[in-house]
């Protein structure tokens, strides 16, 4: 169990997301875990042990880094990116029942689907309208929150977005204020200074994904109203009414004849 | 052997769940036990040797660590999600001793191996309740053990060999106070999720009891002129007695 499993659910979605979406993806992964994972990690892991105090007092040390240092970098970024990337889920759930209601109508009419038409829908892209837009949209929004939430996080936690290389301590049992020192400050903050690039380009993608559905769906409603040939939407509703009706009425017939038969 | 086993084989599982079945895998692999890998882990790391005392006694930090937490709460944790995700292998079982029982006779015996009904019923529910009894449990272990929800910065220590109170330091305490709540948040959210879930299985079963009962009066009541709506109705009681979807989510 790793980051590869959230490629795994997230690879699904992608299929269904706009071009903005599938390079939103990308950034995630190369941009954001990959350098978590490679990079990042090993930069922070000896945070706690390189963490120095000018004093020989038993447990300042801890108490200091617990301090200045509340949650590391490192846990905040792996929430961020697993709170962000599970709005996609909502998408990935949307896309299922879709695709099981298909299903259902497609054997209803045709009978049982042998494998291969099943793989094809499942393979199927979705368009984005209707219940999907506003599915997709509020998975949208859900991101950008996250992201805004994590990196303000970030921000009040650490007063800034750069690592200090001396802390002055006065927590108990530290006698007065003593001088603490932080590993690698350099390196952490170049760290936190992409991380924190990275997040808010991601950011940018969400809400240009949000303006480019948000004017597609514009102009779908501009396209539909001024065109004569299409039916007026009450007559269209009523005609779907009918037409409803009908196979309603023919599978009643199917149901009756079947009920007899068991009888 | 790790985590990756635990997916590949509770993926097995997904086909034969519920939707709400299916949510609560989602919620385990993501909020569970990805952050338990990725994050909680790491933290608990160092917890042995970030914990000092404030004393040179020989022993002294070894003996308070072990008082003060007999089992980590990682530990405790990787436990917790194994308990709680084996109970989904129970269905897996049962429906492999169907296609079995299809086999031995050579015949088809069910018309849906994997449909909700019967006594695959009852082993759904049971596993649902069993996990749901194991969540509890862990939950109230841990406020046990622990003496409630926070982790301490300082606690005090007397045992033997300590000589007299010793103060120990607790390495990166609101750090896993954070984590622990949102384990125990994650594991409550599952919690609603399993008696959800139990809820739909009885709702959809009383339903499929009632559409069956009614289906039997109107055989034997020998009118032959039922109106089509009725008819309707039994036919789709009857159909909706399964439960199965048949599409799963990708990749879940």
């Amino acid at each position: 169990m790793n980051w590869g499993t959230l490629h795994l659910i997230l690879g699904g979605v992608n299929r269904h997301s706009t071009s903005i979406g599938k390079i939103w993806l990308s950034v995630i992964f190369v941009f954001r875990i990959m350098i978590l994972v490679v990079a990042a990690e090993s930069v922070w892991g000896d945070e706690q042990s390189d963490f120095v105090c000018n004093t020989l007092q038993p447990g300042c040390k801890n108490v200091c880094y617990d301090q200045f240092f509340p949650m590391s970098h490192i846990r905040l970024w792996c929430l961020q990116v697993i709170f962000i990337s599970t709005p996609a889920l909502l998408v990935s759930l949307h896309v299922a029942y879709k695709q099981h209601e298909e299903k259902k109508c497609l054997e209803k009419r045709q009978g049982l689907l042998k494998q291969e038409e099943v793989e094809a829908l499942r393979k199927q892209k979705m368009r984005i309208v209707g219940a999907f837009w506003w599915t997709y949209v509020i998975s949208i929004v859900f991101r950008i929150f996250f992201e805004t939430v994590f990196t303000y996080m970030l921000y009040f936690l650490y007063g800034g977005f750069q690592m200090a290389r001396l802390v002055k301590c006065s927590a108990s049992p530290c006698p007065n204020i003593v001088d603490c020192f932080i590993s690698r400050p350099t390196e952490k903050t170049v760290f936190i200074i992409f991380m924190t690039v990275v997040s808010g380009v991601c950011g940018l993608l969400n809400v240009a994904e949000l303006f480019y559905l948000l004017a597609k769906a514009c102009v779908r409603q501009t396209r539909r109203r001024p065109h004569p040939s299409h039916l007026p939407r009450s007559s269209e509703k009523e005609q779907n009414e009918m037409n409803e009706l009908l196979s309603v009425d023919a599978t009643h017939q199917k149901m009756v004849l079947e009920l007899n038969k068991t009888s | 052997m790790s985590w990756n086993l635990l997916r590949d084989v509770l993926s097995g599982v997904n086909q034969y769940s519920t939707i709400v079945g299916r949510i609560w895998l989602s919620v385990m692999f993501i909020f569970r036990v990805l952050i338990y890998v990725v994050a909680a882990e790491r933290v608990w790391n160092d917890e042995q040797k970030e914990f000092t005392c404030n004393s040179r006694q020989t022993g002294c930090e070894n003996v308070c660590f072990d008082y003060f937490f007999p089992v980590s709460h990682a530990r405790l944790w990787a436990l917790q999600l194994i308990l709680v995700s084996t109970p989904s292998l129970l269905v897996v079982l049962h429906v492999g001793y169907r296609e079995h029982r299809e086999k031995k006779y050579k015949k088809k015996l069910y018309e849906d191996k994997g449909s909700i009904d019967g006594g695959l019923w009852w082993t759904y529910f049971f596993s649902l309740l069993f996990k749901t009894g194991v969540e509890i449990s862990f939950l109230f272990i841990i406020v046990w053990m622990y003496n409630g929800l926070t982790i301490p910065r300082l606690v005090k220590c007397e045992v033997k060999p300590c000589p007299n109170v010793v103060d120990c330091f607790v390495g990166r305490p609101t750090e896993k106070t954070i984590f622990l709540y949102f384990m125990i948040a994650s594991s409550i959210l599952c919690i609603m999720l399993n008696i959800c879930e139990m809820s739909y299985l009885i709702i959809k079963h009383c339903r499929a009891q009632c559409a069956e009962r009614s289906v039997r009066k109107a055989r034997s009541s020998k009118c032959g002129c039922d109106s089509l709506q009725r008819d309707q109705a039994r036919l789709k009681a009857l159909q909706n007695g399964t439960l199965r979807s048949t599409m799963s989510v990708q990749t879940m």
